[in-house]
């Protein structure tokens, strides 16, 4: 391997004036330097569901990652009754696989679009992600700082569309313009069992031609592709949205093997079997390509563009010494 | 349409052996054949039947009616209201004529697009509640009137309401309405979409819909009880699974070589038929085989007189329809609840006392403002008054002053002339003295 690497530098033509070596140095093994720090850090992800109750949210995270970290397998009972206001539910998780180890927090949104008036029901879904966008402020704006800054900004909004097979309702639309410029917002057609696969892909469409006449930019944004190479990649994504899932924790028996599904009377629907749903295709999507972007978006646009708003205006944050910070919330 | 004509025969049975004995016939006298005849006088009549569905827009209540009547009411070329994207709320009919073994019946389905799609939901029940008054209204101006050869009934007999298959209780708005509808028109809940729910999260949705419905005291459609045992054991079974949980198609599809309705997924069908895959079935034999008579009824014994004797009694009570309906209103000679003329004079009497209350309260009124003026003559003089001993008194003031000053002058003028005086003497006597020396004038 190594001979391999000495070749390609040694053919490599820079453009920028880069001389060519004459040996192997070892610059590559960065990367595995750079792995083994972060399997030792670990990281911290954040995901944010939004949906009004019945929608199956928390059964799509417990789905997604395997194992059962939303607030409904924390202690809650099914049928607690449905809150007057929006309220904001965090739950934390270390979950871990082949060495890393992720710190994984669901934050949950029980009583949006329940109420009969809904008006301004987004509003404390929008204070919570700005009040930790003002939090990481904080932290960087202190003198002296810690040495890794709890992260607890939202990373990732996943937006559940109901099922209806017509139109996107009205709630659906004034909320994802008013946070599309905060966060990365993943619409995702929630209970996709509900419909033939026809009846899904008109659905489909037409979501995605009202998204784009409403000017709703959602994940992965086209102003942010880098290269031909992300441009492509994400455009093929940006084709199959919003991914249409269903979401089960229980399993059963198919072929002979094991499978996460839901069972009715006429079969069995295999979430992970991509003819039936998307699921599949958003779990890669989500967890296995795109974790990374993710954080990287919400840090360098989302965030900065949060801070460059809040140090414009009132002539901007004073630093201030470690003794008034908020204690971190981990 | 069987059951329609046996279920009034029922009754007459029974209101007839509840007051007379039973007499034995001797031989065969013929009204046997009334059930006949009135089965052939409602053939030739026709029947009437308006449905309402009321739901969130995307829950199939247009594929359920299609599916219930087997006919296109929304087609390709006339989109329902599903297709439209409305602000507000809107009622909209349709009517159909249906024909089968020479009954005819007269379908009007109304349908709600609109409702509950809002960001801000409140009160979009009130344009249903006023189409459901307004058609009562009709019947209500129709029955009262002189001539009353043909009577068209378009209140609404049933309301489907469709709750959204989510699997955890009803919604506020679901809860909402049903309050406020359910002593209007008979409420029948449906679960729609039901192919979104396994059997088990079935069972529970609707166990908690109905402990929801009891705890909120709402009162839905209930099912008569029969004399019947098979009757009443089908219908005890229909309770059980109250609320229905339906899915609607009309796509026939082909399975293991049967042509069946339902809705192809790449995992299977689900049958609309079969009693195993959801409650369509049910939903169908009770609306129109067996209890559509029974809602008709229900909606006129119980409804239209709620709705009736409300209205008569606003009236009565104030000689001015103080009701809220948005309907037309309604004429005196129109209501028959009392005789015209007693009406007349209980408005004259009315219109008297009104007059005595108002001339009352205009005396009352002058005499407050006779009071105040006098208050206000009485203030003012006051304020005179008060002047008036201010000015005396400054007057008083400057002329002491004056005195005051007259006497300091007085003094000094007497001082003065006591100096003057004593000026003089002395000058007189200086003079004296000067004569004196002068007189003794020595020149030297």
């Amino acid at each position: 391997m190594h001979d391999q690497n000495c070749c390609a530098a040694n053919s490599s033509h820079n453009s920028s004036g880069g001389s060519t070596l004459l040996g192997y140095i070892g610059i590559d093994t960065i990367i595995e330097q750079m792995r083994k720090k972060t399997m030792k850090t670990g990281f911290d992800f954040n995901i944010m569901v939004v949906g009004h109750s019945g929608l199956g949210k928390s059964t799509l995270v417990n789905t997604l990652f395997k194992s059962h970290v939303s607030r409904k397998s924390a202690g809650w009972a099914r049928d607690e009754k449905i809150p007057k206001t929006v309220e904001i539910k965090a739950v934390s998780h270390v979950i871990e696989e082949g060495g890393v180890k992720m710190k994984l927090t669901v934050v949950d949104t029980p009583g949006f679009g329940d109420q009969i008036n809904n008006d301004n029901c987004w509003e404390p879904i929008s204070k919570y992600i700005n009040e930790q966008y003002e939090k990481f402020l904080k932290e960087e704006v202190n003198i002296t700082r810690k040495k890794r800054i709890p992260d607890t900004r939202v990373h990732c909004c996943i937006y559940f569309i109901s099922p209806t097979g017509h139109f996107l309702r009205q709630l659906d639309t004034e909320f994802m313009k008013r946070l599309s410029h905060s966060v990365n917002i993943i619409p995702v057609i929630a209970k996709a069992d509900t419909m033939t696969l026809e009846e899904r892909q008109e659905f489909k469409q037409r979501v995605r031609k009202e998204l784009e006449v409403s000017g709703i930019e959602f994940y992965p944004q086209k102003e942010f592709d880098e290269d031909m190479e992300d441009k492509s990649d994400n455009d093929k994504i940006r084709e199959a949205m919003p991914f249409a899932v269903v979401g089960s924790d229980k399993e059963y028996q198919v072929n002979g093997k094991r499978v996460l599904g839901r069972k009715t009377a006429w079969g069995i629907v295999e979430v992970e079997n991509p003819n039936h749903c998307e699921f599949a295709q958003l779990r890669d999507f989500l967890i296995r390509s795109h974790l990374q972007d993710l954080k990287e978006v919400t840090h360098n646009i989302h965030y900065e563009t949060y801070r460059a708003k809040r140090l414009n205006e009132n002539g901007g944050l004073h630093p201030i010494s470690s003794s008034d910070t908020q204690e971190s919330n981990l | 349409m069987y059951m329609l004509y046996e279920a009034s025969i029922n009754r007459m049975r029974v209101s007839v052996c509840v007051s007379l004995k039973q007499r034995n016939l001797e031989g065969y006298v013929g009204f046997a054949n009334l059930p006949n005849q009135v089965y052939r006088k409602s053939v030739k009549r026709g029947f009437e039947f308006t449905l309402m569905v009321v739901g969130e827009s995307g829950l199939g209540k247009s594929t359920l009616i299609n599916s219930l009547f087997l006919t296109d009411l929304y087609s390709k070329d006339y989109p329902g209201p599903s297709q439209r994207i409305k602000k507000t709320v809107q009622v909209e009919q349709s009517k159909v004529l249906i024909k089968e073994g020479g009954v005819q019946l007269t379908l009007t389905i109304v349908d709600t697009p609109g409702f509950g799609d809002a960001v801000d939901n409140s009160n979009c029940w009130q344009p249903v509640i006023n189409y459901i008054d307004s058609k009562c209204e009709d019947f209500l101006n129709a029955e009262s009137r002189v001539n009353r050869r043909s009577m068209p009934d378009n209140r609404v007999h049933c309301c489907l309401y469709f709750i959204a298959p989510s699997g955890h209780g009803l919604k506020p708005l679901d809860i909402e309405f049903m309050k406020r509808l359910h002593d209007k028109v008979n409420v029948i809940p449906l679960i729609a979409k039901a192919d979104t729910l396994t059997p088990e999260e079935c069972q529970l949705f609707k166990k908690q819909i109905m402990k929801e419905i009891q705890e909120h005291k709402i009162k839905i459609y209930e099912f008569p009880d029969t004399e019947d045992d098979d009757d009443n054991k089908l219908i005890r079974k229909i309770k059980e699974k109250m609320p229905l949980a339906v899915v609607g198609s009309n796509v026939v599809i082909e399975v293991n070589g049967k042509k069946v309705r339902g809705r192809q997924y790449p995992w299977g069908v689900a049958e609309v038929e079969n009693g195993e895959h959801c409650d369509f079935t049910v939903l169908r034999n009770m609306l129109i085989r067996t209890h559509m008579q029974d809602l008709k009824d229900v909606t006129n014994n119980v409804h239209y007189e709620n709705y009736r004797s409300k209205k008569l009694a606003a009236v009565t009570c104030n000689g001015v329809d103080t009701s809220k309906t948005k309907g037309q209103l309604t004429k005196y000679g129109t209501i028959s609840g009392k005789y015209p003329l007693a009406q007349m004079e209980e408005e004259r009497r009315e219109h008297v006392m009104k007059m005595k209350k108002m001339e009352a309260e205009m005396e009352q009124v002058f005499e407050m403002k006779v009071k105040e003026k006098k208050q206000k003559l009485k203030d003012s003089e006051a304020e005179l008054e008060r002047r008036h001993e201010q000015m005396k008194r400054n007057l008083e003031a400057q002329y002491k002053e004056l005195e005051e000053k007259r006497r300091v002058f007085e003094e000094e003028k007497a001082n003065w002339e006591a100096q003057q005086r004593i000026l003089e003497q002395q000058k007189l006597d200086a003079s004296k003295t000067m004569e004196k020396n002068k007189k003794k004038g020595k020149i030297f």
